[in-house]
């Protein structure tokens, strides 16, 4: 099972032919990924040859001009995205026109206005996106789509959904001997394709999934609104952690998204919020982990 | 990035938004020729501020002549409203004002599109009306699709319950400042108050705009907006070397890669400090994605010449990064800055090729680096090191 992404995904890669294309295309191989072609106009009908470690000979990975004729040619049912930000709404308006069910969008720096259509878009024709600004996702054995290293955990039966790459990281390898089911970076943008609350329900509904850890940072109230809806929704123990405790009023903190405004968007009063709705927070980041440790092990 | 109102105003003008005439005067003296040259009658003195309440705190004032205009100038003119020091005001024509309304536009990000606010009861502070008279402020969603064509700005017109003789004129502007939003790649556009003057105009007496920095690239125009003075140094420094940096008060310089994990960092650092003499984080400063040596250097030089900066704490997680290039950046970084390099670093690197990482660092053997296990070990040896210094001073 795990979440949005299994073994049976199929995965194109927009942008495969450009130079982070090309890096984490290999590492997607690496790392397990069924890569069954790349969308470049230019370089249609050619193939691109990766060494992948551990392989016995290069993998060839063919090149189409669009993304619905790679679809029709290889049934993919998943676009990640590494182009440019200038260009990255018409490369997520041509997936979602092409009838990809799942577009995970790297991007950083895309227009937020450049978001809000295409994610209307892919709203109406019932597309899921994932980020901007993101680092994909991996369910730890089966696939990995994005830019998570597939070397830090195996699988196992925790959820993971965070706005935030590295953080990611670090939390996966504090909870490295347990393992994952799904980790989801869903970006740290004001408009972002998943939200909390979009994981937690399917990390609720998967039979795979025991226990959620859940990672926000400061800005907006999306981790208010996770919080009041893990108290209606969800079973499974959650476990949270909130970054920004220390950040000033009124400056971003790296994430577009990431900015206190007045009395909004703090992180004391998303860590009260999901404290009420049951969600035990961490201070700390081996402290969240700490918890989780006594959740699996009770 | 925030716009000052008289910035505002011009965005606005070049939209067709109707606003009134307004100078920008830095001095009393300009303030009185700003006086003459919007024909010498009765006009209002506007402290710039990047703030509210600015009114109540005597930063805005009627002048009936040139003569008190640069008189009120010279009163506004460096006065602290909320930590904002007044630099500059804008000198506006007066308006006889009939009815005052309020109007925005901006992000919805719960919803994911946008959302047009409007009353008919403007002039007070919009949150206070929210919460005081929810029922007299409309709120009426826009589809980033459609955007607010004739249609939607109608629908926000009548659910504002403007009167008839001016619902058409109110649209109009409302579509105007549609255009702003679009054109310029805002995130807000607020008018408050919008006016019905004595004379029938429908006109916009103050404004809000923020613009979206990610759109920048399409807007080479908005650098000349930028509020350069306002900048501190070291993020001016920054920004110039393509580093996400944020100066902070504290004594613990922190670098780290991903927005995330920064932040992360500098609240593990804060909660270690209150056991070493409360010492804070000095900084935001993530390294992103490349951390190559050209990439570490420029960040340990902007941290080190923070002199609030006692001691720094790197902290890693090689996921894309490797810890060896990141390690090879550090070692280069000391060489590169040589003398200039005096404070203690703790480094803290894990993931991608750790082993080599942490060996190319004891390999150097740099008298300044000590090397942490884990992040909250090395949080805690910054601080604890940041607080001997300042103890020691």
């Amino acid at each position: 099972m795990a979440i949005f992404l299994t073994e049976a995904s199929k995965v194109i890669v927009q942008g495969m032919t450009g130079s982070e294309g090309q890096k984490h295309t290999t590492r997607m191989l690496a790392g397990g990924t069924t890569v069954v072609g790349g969308v470049n106009p230019r370089k249609a009908g050619t193939s691109v040859d990766f060494t992948v470690p551990g392989a016995d000979a290069p993998v060839a990975v063919p090149v189409f001009g669009t993304v619905a004729e790679a679809v029709a040619a290889t049934g993919a049912d998943v676009s990640v995205i590494f182009v440019p930000p200038a260009h990255t709404k018409a490369a997520v308006l041509e997936a979602v026109d092409a009838g990809v069910p799942l577009v995970v969008i790297i991007t950083e720096g895309v227009p937020v206005a450049d978001t809000a259509e295409f994610f209307a878009a892919a709203q109406a024709k019932g597309v899921r996106l994932i980020g901007p600004n993101c680092p994909g996702l991996i369910s730890p054995g089966k696939s990995n789509v994005g830019i998570i290293p597939a070397d830090i955990t195996g699988p196992g039966r925790i959820g993971l959904v965070s706005k935030s790459g590295t953080l990611t990281y670090q939390m996966m390898y504090e909870l490295r001997d347990f393992g994952f089911s799904t980790a989801i970076g869903i970006g740290g943008d004001p408009i972002i394709g998943t939200t909390h609350i979009d994981a937690l329900a399917a990390f609720e509904a998967d039979p795979e999934t025991a226990a959620i850890v859940m990672i926000g940072e400061i800005g907006g109230d999306a981790e208010e609104r996770a919080a009041a809806f893990i108290a209606e929704h969800v079973t499974k123990p959650v476990v949270g952690y909130v970054a920004g405790f220390t950040a000033p009023e009124g400056k971003t903190m790296g994430h577009a998204g990431a900015i206190v405004s007045g009395s909004s968007g703090t992180a004391q009063a998303k860590k009260e919020a999901l404290e009420a709705a049951g969600v035990k927070v961490g201070k700390t980041p081996s402290e969240t982990a700490e918890l989780m440790r006594q959740v699996l092990s009770a | 990035m925030d716009l000052f109102e008289y910035q505002a105003r011009d965005v606005f003008e070049k939209h067709g938004v109707p606003v009134l005439g307004g100078v920008v005067a830095t001095t009393p003296e300009e303030a009185r020729s700003a006086a003459q040259r919007l024909g010498g009658g009765t006009v209002v003195v506007k402290a710039q501020v990047k703030t509210g309440g600015r009114g109540k705190a005597g930063g805005v004032k009627l002048a009936h002549s040139p003569e008190e205009a640069a008189q009120r100038a010279e009163e506004i003119l460096g006065l602290d409203i909320k930590g904002h020091v007044v630099r500059t005001v804008m000198v506006a024509q007066g308006a006889q004002i009939a009815e005052e309304f309020y109007f925005s536009v901006l992000l919805d990000r719960a919803e994911r599109r946008y959302l047009a606010m409007a009353s008919v009861e403007g002039g007070m502070e919009i949150e206070q009306l929210a919460v005081e008279r929810p029922e007299a402020l409309a709120k009426v969603a826009v589809d980033p699709l459609v955007g607010i064509d004739e249609a939607k700005a109608a629908e926000i017109v009548a659910a504002a319950g403007f009167a008839d003789e001016i619902a058409g004129q109110v649209a109009d502007v409302i579509r105007k400042l549609w255009t702003v939003y679009v054109e310029e790649d805002a995130t807000l556009v607020e008018v408050n108050p919008l006016v019905l003057t004595k004379d029938g105009a429908v006109v916009a007496l103050d404004g809000k705009v923020t613009l979206d920095a990610n759109a920048d690239f399409r807007h080479p125009e908005h650098a000349a907006l930028e509020d350069v003075a306002a900048t501190d140094p070291l993020e001016a420094r920054a920004k110039e070397a393509d580093l996400n940096y944020v100066k902070l008060d504290g004594a613990v310089g922190i670098i780290g890669n991903g927005a995330g994990l920064v932040m992360s960092t500098l609240d593990v650092v804060a909660y270690a400090g209150e056991a070493h003499g409360g010492v804070r984080p000095a900084n935001f400063l993530d390294i992103g994605g490349g951390a190559s040596a050209e990439v570490m250097a420029a960040g340990l030089d902007i941290i080190l010449s923070d002199p609030q900066v006692k001691s720094v704490f790197v902290n890693v997680f090689g996921g894309i990064t490797a810890c060896d290039a990141v390690a090879n950046g550090i070692v280069a970084a000391l060489e590169i800055l040589g003398d200039h390099a005096t404070k203690p670093l703790v480094v803290r690197l894990d993931g991608n090729n750790v082993v080599e990482g942490r060996r190319i660092l004891a390999d150097a053997a740099h008298p300044l680096v000590t090397l942490a296990e884990t992040m909250d070990g090395g949080a805690d040896k910054a601080a604890q090191l940041a607080h001997a210094a300042v103890t020691a001073a």
